[in-house]
């Protein structure tokens, strides 16, 4: 930041701090963005269809493709047998076949793929295949695979205290069970790759993914090769939002072993089916808890038992069930605790990665208590929420053994109950459900607290690669990658910063294995914290040669230089960036830098189940205010009032877009997003004309968001900002709860509904009846 | 009439005649082959609007916008038509067009690949000089999906660059246009495109619709593409003979007369939606809530009725309203209720060479009440798990005269709740004679069970409906409608 002789501030274009336009935006409302789709198609290249499983358990008795050879325009047939590598697409487990060889283990999963020369061609010849099956019992549900005791990874438990004996002295104990449903990402530009062979060997992906070192270690196996002979580039995916972290390599590997095979370009692009069909979801959770507490609705002892379900494989099942039970606390202080987590396999597509990663299951779980808690004591949830937030010595100790030393989420919440009006709406539902029996209307106030960091703590790591070139201008790398959450614009921010140049001097360029080596996922909200960093470490770099350079060259002290907007004050000179830059070079001055980052402070020992997985949390809270129709189960959000922490934000405009956006998709999570798979396992809803996202009229008319003004990292992370790609999602939880204090006003707000998500219409209207029947029953409070 | 077997249209500014491509080409696939691959494919099934472009035809000497779904049209159907992508909008590094500049200044882009799709659909709305209001615009936009931004700063971009309204120039570009594409349609040929033994026939009118059909009674209706796009691009059909109506002059009226309200086979349902929502309000709602403007552009009445699907939306109103079906063929046409037109499942009363010609639906008196209800999992663009319509007459003294109750989603066609009628007859419209027709309805339908619903929920919401109608026709106190759901019609 610089001061301009008149005392002004003077701030370059998109310096921290300002709401610079997504670096993407002017070319996306003009058509010019181009996706891997768009791209000029290279002279020759092939395109890829695949044979999908119609069977969610069986043996493969017969795979005949004879036809599929001969059909107009195909070039190749593969198939498990063709691989000359390592058969496997899974991140880490070895347990994702590309081609199911033997027994097929979920409806969707890819048997063969067929490259022609027009993708026409491509899917007529896949049509010709046949296929016979020996059936096998399918296990699709949770509870089906819990019978059977059927699960891809072994029992995990967090423990705090000695729950059992504190449950059993509570003065109050509640029990009771939810069942939360999957989400299927529908990031609306579908899975793709393209693959186009180089010299030998040499392979040269363009991977719409989340997870450009992992693509590219996939190929590599599954073709044979070393790393080095693997380039993945991705310039821009059409949305992600965890469902191109680990199932882009499937796509991308069924690509270059087409281009290896033919030694021609190949191109995979899923429809909308296969793309719902064959990768995978949300877990679906089933969550039980046993409770005990105090007059006052404060927790004494939980007890939590998770199962989720995962589908056919591990996939990243592990890290997700665990940051479930890393989130079963949400805000709160449990009192003595034990998180238990099932991890259950069953004959469905591989769930995998989706925003929030298994905390949006663990928070429901505890939100759902407080609002039981509440009903039981007849307080305001309100109340009993408050009474359980973190809130220093003695009860700052998470199930984890983490302490948590950063909370606001009093501060948050008091401040949104006052902007929000909770107290005088809470009275006017209440005297409108009174009048009203057909419209009922809920109100709930729901906290959030995320932990940032990937829990797998090796992942916590980023590069960046800065080159500066001699008229000043910059080209910025990093292993970040652009999904739309404006990761590219925030990081050229910090450069921008750091250099004190205009945002357009820095050339935003593609993620590219070649460029920056070894990168982690773009995930787990930690892109601008991992890569701002590495990035800003790189041009501290570059800053410090020129700052080393100009001292010497101009026979100054470093603390009399000074980087102003656009140029450098030298002593008592003032020379132009690109001039300096110019000089340093004629000096012969390394003009490149690399960056490095690890997240400091984070420990955890798994076995032990104790340690700090979090660098820091992120907090927030949401008010939402419902009306549902008890005829049909209908119902609409009607106001939603968010306050939320961002730290120092780096970009409020990229950061209110990330809050509003979370929010509206977990809205759909919790009420309109149904998938439905019949009893032999077929998922029926695979397309958006059956599968709900929300649409323009879902978000609440009266939406008021805000940036919590007061935000700032007490932790050292870049600019002291906050991660806010996840966190806002689960501010929607508040939807579901108001849904279930609108159902409750059917039982005088005495009787915990019987509400699991999503909230359809179908399961409003059954929680209506079901406590109209238990009125009417004269059942009692518990 | 003179015979064409090239496509013709304007692709923005530029003339195109196409031959040789298979006429089961949709528009998507090429414009996205022709150079123009702003234009996405997110669902090929007309949901997600991603493929949004926009369709001008002549009319009164100006041009008419249309935004349509790319990805379910057939390349003949814009013939003699101009096609407007995004790229036609703003020349690389010039000023960008209102509704581009009001998305980038709104930040309501994130990933981008919806977004060409929102650009379409705001600039038809632009260019028809349309100003909404903000439940106006929510309406505009919802055939166009967002997973990144939850719409709020896309609507509030639309309200922005909307408010200015059109420059009174380009008015003088329109006639231009029109002009071309009128000299076009004067010319006297009709598009009858041949390519790989394949056909596609654009008659001009109702002789030449039942000549063609006469003579090759397999060939498939097509009008607004919404329902048989899908056999294409979903079910990887490929159509050998196909006959579009919407250039048949007959079946694009609209006629009030003798107590009639007469709607042509090929009218669309945005074309008919004010019409309807004069008389009927709830069917207004309906008819708003099942198509997106995209869909309403293009789909039309005949079609939702001729495709027999059991879950079509509007025939259960239409029943309710004693709806007639005129059913044209090469020396006349019939005419029949519209319940008997669905005999089974996937089976209508549809001799060969026959086409759905009109819809004649006798216009409400005051004395008659009037409801329909749709439930879906999401109030816009679904496929209703239950569509309930109820249309009642009572007498001087209060007895109901006439009781019609129809639901969809309730048995393998659009299905007339007899018994629940029979329950009403001549009795007065109160609580013991709604439970009665409740009762009743148990026995005349027997819902379907699948992911939209289960046959429980459809019981229950059915019965529930039906009370929900009673209430709403006869306590005019009791809120029963959720915010943005429409207003209760009382009579």
């Amino acid at each position: 930041m610089g001061r301009a002789s008149n005392g002004v501030t003077e701030r370059v274009s998109g310096a921290a701090g300002l709401p610079q336009a997504h670096d993407s935006a002017r070319k996306q409302v003009t058509g010019e963005a181009r996706y891997i789709d768009d791209l000029p198609e290279p002279p020759g290249l092939l395109h890829i269809q695949l044979g999908l499983s119609t069977q969610a358990h069986a043996r493969l008795a017969g795979l005949d493709l004879r036809r599929v050879r001969k059909a107009p325009g195909v070039v190749a047939v593969l198939t498990a047998s063709d691989v000359p590598g390592i058969n496997d697409a899974s991140p880490f487990a070895g347990d994702d076949p590309i081609f199911a060889s033997d027994i097929v283990e979920y409806a969707g999963q890819p048997l063969f793929a067929v490259a022609a020369e027009s993708r026409e061609e491509a899917i007529f010849a896949a049509l010709a295949a046949k296929v016979t099956y020996e059936e096998l019992e399918p296990i699709i549900t949770l509870d089906q695979a819990l019978a059977q005791d059927l699960e891809v990874l072994p029992t995990h438990e967090l423990c705090l205290g000695e729950p059992e004996a504190a449950l059993a002295q509570a003065p109050h104990r509640l029990t009771g069970c939810l069942h939360t449903g999957g989400q299927d990402h529908l990031y609306l530009e579908g899975q793709i790759a393209l693959a186009e062979p180089g010299e030998g060997r040499d392979i040269k992906v363009l991977s719409s993914t989340q997870h450009p070192s992992e693509v590219q270690q996939i190929v590599a196996k599954a073709l044979g090769l070393s790393s080095n002979a693997v380039t993945v580039e991705v310039r821009r995916m059409g949305g992600a939002f965890g469902g191109k972290e680990s199932q882009a390599a499937h796509i991308a590997v069924i690509a270059a072993l087409v281009a290896d095979a033919t030694g021609r370009p190949a191109k995979l692009r899923l429809d909308r089916d296969d793309d719902m069909l064959m990768t995978g979801k949300r877990h679906d959770f089933r969550i039980d808890y046993d409770v005990g507490y105090d007059k006052e609705g404060c927790l004494v002892a939980v007890a939590f038992r998770h199962a989720a379900r995962c589908g056919r494989s591990i996939d990243l099942s592990g890290a997700i069930a665990d940051r479930a039970m890393f989130h079963a606390d949400n805000a709160y202080f449990l009192g003595a605790a034990r998180v238990t987590s099932r991890r259950m396999k069953t004959h469905t597509v591989s769930n995998t990665a989706f925003r929030g990663f298994g905390g949006p299951q663990g928070m429901i779980g505890i939100e759902r208590v407080m609002d039981e808690i509440a009903l039981s004591l007849g307080k305001d949830p309100i109340d009993v929420r408050k009474a359980n937030f973190y809130s220093g010595e003695g009860r700052d100790l998470t199930p984890y053994h983490m302490t948590v030393e950063d909370s606001v989420i009093g501060e948050i919440a008091e401040e949104l109950e006052v902007t929000s009006d909770y107290r005088a709406r809470r009275k006017a539902i209440r005297a409108f459900n009174r009048d009203s029996p057909v419209i009922k209307k809920g109100l709930a106030l729901t906290p959030v607290k995320f932990g940032i960091s990937f829990t797998t703590i090796h992942l916590n790591q980023a590069s960046a690669l800065i080159n500066l070139y001699t008229d000043g201008s910059i080209t910025l790398h990093h292993g970040g990658t652009e999904m739309g959450q404006g990761l590219f614009v925030k990081v050229a921010q910090v450069v921008a910063e750091v250099f004190q140049v205009d945002i357009e001097r820095i050339k935003i360029t593609a993620t590219s294995t070649d460029k920056v080596p070894n990168t982690s996922a773009t995930a787990a909200s930690s892109g601008s914290d991992l890569n701002g960093k590495a990035a800003e470490a790189a041009a501290l770099t570059l800053r410090g040669r020129l700052i080393d350079f100009a001292a010497d060259a101009y026979k100054v002290r470093p603390e009399e230089i000074e980087f102003l907007p656009g140029r450098v004050r030298i002593g008592n000179q003032t020379v132009a960036f690109e001039a300096l830059v110019k000089e340093a070079y004629m000096a012969r001055v390394q003009l490149t830098a690399t960056g490095f980052y690890k997240t400091p402070k984070i420990h955890y020992d798994r076995e032990a189940a104790r340690g700090r997985p979090f660098f820091y949390f992120s907090y927030g809270a949401a008010v939402s205010e419902v009306a549902i129709d008890t005829l049909t189960g209908e119902s609409k959000v009607t106001r939603v009032d968010i306050l939320h922490d961002v730290g120092r934000s780096l970009n409020p405009a990229i950061d209110m877009g990330q809050i509003e956006g979370g929010f509206v998709q977990g809205m759909g999570w919790l009420t309109t997003e149904e998938l439905c798979w019949d009893e032999a396992g077929r998922l029926m809803t695979h397309a958006p004309s059956t599968y709900k996202i929300p649409a323009c009229s879902d978000p609440p008319e009266d939406f008021r968001v805000r940036i919590w003004d007061k935000g700032r990292n007490r932790e050292e992370t870049v600019f002291r900002s906050k991660a806010v790609g996840e966190p806002p999602l689960m501010l929607a939880i508040s939807v579901f709860s108001a849904l279930t204090d609108a159902v409750a006003s059917l039982g005088d707000h005495r009787l915990p509904p019987d509400l699991d998500a999503p909230a359809t219409p179908e399961r409003i209207l059954m929680a209506c009846e079901d406590m109209k029947a238990r009125v009417a029953a004269g059942e009692e409070a518990s | 009439m003179a015979t064409r077997g090239k496509i013709r249209f304007l692709l923005g500014d530029e003339p195109v005649t196409v031959s040789g491509l298979d006429p089961n080409t949709t528009l998507l696939d090429y414009l996205r082959a022709n150079g123009r691959p702003g234009t996405k494919e997110g669902c090929a099934e007309g949901d997600c609007g991603a493929c949004t472009v926009v369709l001008a035809d002549a009319q009164d000497g100006g041009l008419r916008y249309r935004s349509v779904n790319a990805c379910v049209q057939l390349l003949a159907t814009v013939d003699g038509k101009q096609v407007v992508t995004v790229e036609d909008l703003s020349a690389p590094g010039a000023d960008l067009h209102p509704v581009q500049a009001a998305l980038l200044e709104e930040n309501a882009t994130q990933c981008g690949f919806c977004t060409p799709g929102f650009v379409m659909s705001l600039f038809a709305l632009h260019q028809a000089g349309e100003r909404p209001d903000r439940a106006g615009l929510v309406d505009a936009l919802a055939g166009n999906l967002c997973r990144c931004t939850g719409y709020s700063p896309i609507v509030e971009a639309g309200l922005r660059a909307l408010e200015e309204g059109r420059k009174a120039s380009a008015r003088a570009r329109d006639r231009k246009i029109a002009k071309t594409l009128s000299g076009w349609h004067g010319d006297g040929s009709r598009l009858a495109y041949d390519a790989g033994g394949r056909r596609f026939d654009v008659p001009r009118d109702r002789a030449e619709l039942a000549a063609l059909l006469a003579q090759e009674p397999e060939a498939t209706l097509v009008a607004g593409l919404s329902d048989v796009g899908l056999w294409i691009t979903k079910q990887h059909r490929r159509l050998e003979r196909i006959v579009y109506l919407g250039e048949v002059a007959e079946l694009g009226g609209i006629r009030e007369e003798d107590g009639l309200l007469e709607i042509g086979a090929a009218v669309t349902l945005g074309e008919a939606l004010p019409v309807v929502a004069g008389h009927w309000p709830d069917l207004g709602v309906l008819l708003r809530r099942f198509g997106s403007p995209q869909i309403r552009n293009v789909a039309t009445l005949g079609g939702n009725i001729a495709n027999g699907s059991p879950i079509g939306d509007l025939p259960p109103p239409l029943i309710a309203l004693s709806a007639r079906l005129v059913l044209g063929h090469k020396d006349g046409a019939r005419e029949i209720a519209l319940e008997d037109f669905f005999i089974d499942y996937g089976r209508q009363d549809l001799h060969p060479g026959e086409f759905v010609e009109a819809v004649r639906i006798p216009l409400p008196s005051p004395e008659e009440r009037f409801a329909c209800y749709k439930l879906s999992k999401r109030f816009d663009q679904d496929i209703s798990a239950v569509c309930g319509a109820f249309h009642l007459r009572l007498d001087e003294g209060g007895a109901i005269e006439a009781a019609r109750i129809a639901y969809g989603g309730m048995a393998a066609t659009p299905k007339r709740a007899s018994l629940a009628e029979a329950a009403l007859h001549g009795r007065p419209w109160d609580e013991p004679a709604v439970q009665d027709a409740m009762a009743a309805l148990e026995s005349d339908v027997t819902p379907i069970d699948d992911h939209r619903a289960s046959a429980a929920y459809r019981m229950l919401a059915a019965r529930n409906l039906l009370y929900k109608f009673y209430l709403e026709s006869t306590d005019t106190a009791t809120v029963t409608r959720l915010p943005g759901l429409g207003i209760a019609h009382h009579g």
